[in-house]
């Protein structure tokens, strides 16, 4: 037999009453039944009413959705002031709403509703100083950690130290080598095919060398490293918070800037700017192989373009460059790290931040820095 | 204030409101926690119990209110105060929360090493003692992954132990064990109050052995939001409020509302 439902209101009393076969699988033969039955209940109940009778004569079968109909329908009856009867239920159902109902539903319970679209921007817009703020708060200690430090008043661990060193130094020199002696390669095949129309062929050389050292080294191994360490430094420290080890810190009267977050800092700001000096020379190499091997530019004047335009200004600037990346980079791991939430997705989404914050952080930084020293006449 | 607080307090809380944002999840807390006492926390699971051992412990500052050790307002301190006192503080978390990339022995170590100037052949016999003293001799070096959850739990309390803290917070220590490993637990914390005099706060949602070790307590209601009874556990079982007692009887802290 088909599910069927009647509600018919007497005297103030409300009686709400399903008969038929309401198991899931009869119900799946005539969709949105209980959809219908429990909204019909819901908006009888208004004017008089001022009780609820729940019965279910000639019921065949029933399973949770009959059960969940009459719960929403009990709940609401509860919070309205009504009283709901039971007791015309069959064996098994009854208790089952009764410890359903047992505990009332608490307002903490409660979730907010899924925001809109203008409330979603309003919020985002709205955090915005909170965020700033938080970063600045951030920064600030991480600052006074590192004056601590040079002052001998604070230790780090010196175990996370020399795992930062090897991490984002040894082991990555292989993906450096590629990464920078491919650039190497296209910026030589690119110019070279410019600098044909004149015949200046030679001055790939020069090319190769001054944009490698000042700023694509720079730039190649910030990325590299931001992709590499920077999303490491947040997964690391972002389970650390999930799984409370930085409230074990913290509850020994450990500072977990001091402890984790100084010697990744230090650590990238050594690093970096040796990576980098690596990358401008494995870049170098790139653009050698194409100027000797293909363009027939012989070694020795390679060399000798090379060294005439590359002067030492334009390797502090680069180096000034792989220093404030490297900054970046930490700053923005740690900070994804220590402020990302207790869940699993939380550190997902605290380690994609860190990336794409840090590349980000290192374009703009990149772009203030050549802007300066373009004024300055560098 | 601090006048009122007396000699023998290791922990007061005045008038702690504990929050998440907005939303306030325990309100109007005052209790003191004295110097050995056995303290027990308990209330319904989601009733703020954890959430007020973070206040107490100086994770989470109080919305309102005010924590005291001994006559130091706690959150008034500066921040190096603080960590001062922290450092004599050790804490079992409910899920152990050990430091996953290190091993057991260097999980206790690490405190020591921060704080102490021992050799770290001192250390590593300190950590080792610490070990077998919750019944993990011969585990010194496995990682947090390669032990089991009631073994990770022992583990964290060897390591709240490393600095031979004054004051030991629990939260749910026996949640997830056997009821002999429970018990065992239950001894050990009897054991170390009597032979170091370390104070004892528990945070417990059932009706554990604890209790009959415990002598002071303070009840959480999660429905009216603050406590509704302290004191001794089991002074309250004689005299207490009827859902106190139901609680201690029945070991149930629900409210069950009626259909007529
Ligand atoms: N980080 C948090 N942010 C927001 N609310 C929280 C957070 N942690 C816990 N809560 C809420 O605070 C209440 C108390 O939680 P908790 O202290 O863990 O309870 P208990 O330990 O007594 O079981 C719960 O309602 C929980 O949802
Ligand atoms: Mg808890």
């Amino acid at each position: 037999m088909q599910p069927t439902f009647d509600i018919t209101a007497r005297q103030g009393e409300l009686v709400v009453s399903a008969s038929g076969a309401w198991e899931k699988t009869s119900l799946a033969a005539c969709p949105g039944t209980c959809e219908t039955f429990t909204s019909r209940a819901l908006s009888a109940m208004q004017g008089d009413v001022r009780a609820v009778r729940l019965i279910a004569p000639e019921l065949e079968g029933w399973d949770s959705p009959l059960l969940a109909a009459f719960h929403t329908i009990a709940r609401e009856a509860f919070s309205r002031g009504l009283s709901v009867d039971v007791s015309g239920l069959p064996d098994g159902m009854a208790p089952m709403l009764d410890m359903a109902l047992a505990v009332p539903p608490r307002d903490q319970g409660v979730k907010k509703t899924e925001p809109g679209f203008l409330e979603m921007l309003g919020e985002k817009c709205l955090a915005w100083p909170g965020i700033t703020l938080d970063v600045v708060n951030f920064i600030g200690e991480v600052s006074q950690s590192m004056a601590r430090f040079f002052t001998g008043r604070a230790s780090c661990s010196s175990r996370d130290m020399w795992n930062v060193l090897r991490e984002c130094g040894v082991d990555a020199l292989p993906i450096v080598t590629l990464t920078s002696l491919l650039l190497g390669l296209i910026l030589a095949f690119v110019s070279s095919m410019q600098l044909k129309l004149f015949g200046a062929e030679i001055y790939v050389a020069s090319l190769v060398g001054v944009s490698m050292v000042r700023v694509m080294g720079p730039v190649l191994t910030g990325i590299v490293l931001s992709g590499r360490t920077g999303a490491s430094f947040a997964a690391v420290i972002g389970s650390m918070q999930v799984n409370e080890e930085v409230d074990a810190l913290t509850g020994f009267g450990i500072s977990p800037t001091d402890f984790l977050v100084l010697p990744r800092v230090l650590g990238l700001a050594v690093m970096t700017p040796l990576l980098t000096l690596y990358a401008d020379v494995a870049g170098m190499a790139g653009g050698f192989l194409v100027g000797v091997l293909m363009l027939g530019i012989a070694p020795a004047s390679y060399l000798a373009n090379t060294l005439e335009f590359l002067t030492m200004s334009y390797v502090w600037i680069g180096l000034l460059h792989a220093l404030v990346f490297g900054f970046i980079i930490s700053l923005c791991g740690c900070y994804q790290g220590i402020r990302c939430g207790r869940n699993a997705s939380a550190v997902g989404r605290a380690t994609t931040s860190a990336v794409v914050s840090s590349i980000v952080g290192i374009i703009v930084a990149t772009s203030v820095i050549t802007i300066i020293f373009t004024v300055l006449d560098l | 204030m601090s006048d009122a607080i007396a000699d023998n307090a290791a922990v007061t809380a005045q008038n702690v409101t504990v929050a998440y944002g907005s939303r306030v999840v325990q309100s109007g807390l005052s209790f003191t926690v004295r110097k050995g006492d056995i303290f027990i926390i308990m209330g319904g699971s989601g009733c703020g119990k954890s959430s007020l051992l973070r206040v107490l412990m100086g994770l989470t500052p109080p919305a309102q209110g005010a924590v005291y050790y001994g006559k130091e307002n706690f959150w008034g301190a500066p921040v190096k105060e603080r960590e001062a006192i922290m450092r004599r503080t050790g804490v079992m978390f409910q899920s152990g929360a050990l430091w996953t990339s290190r091993t057991l022995a260097e999980n206790v170590a690490l405190p020591l090493e921060y704080y102490t100037s021992l050799s770290p052949r001192e250390i590593r016999d300190i950590a080792a003692f610490k070990l077998a003293l919750v019944g993990l001799a011969g585990f010194e070096d496995f990682y947090p992954s390669e032990i089991s959850g009631g073994m990770r739990k022992r583990a964290g309390l060897a390591r709240a132990l490393a600095l031979d803290p004054d004051v030991v917070y629990f939260d749910e220590p026996s949640a997830g064990l056997d009821p002999v490993s429970a018990a065992r637990l239950d001894e050990l914390i009897l054991q170390l109050r009597d032979t170091l005099g370390m104070t004892v706060v528990v945070v417990t949602h059932e009706l554990a052995s604890i209790f009959t070790i415990a002598n002071n307590s303070v009840f959480l209601d999660a429905k009216t939001k603050t406590m509704i009874a302290g004191g001794d556990p089991h002074e309250l079982l004689k005299s207490g409020p009827d859902d106190v007692v139901e609680f201690l009887t029945r070991g149930k802290g629900r409210d069950r509302g009626g259909i007529a």
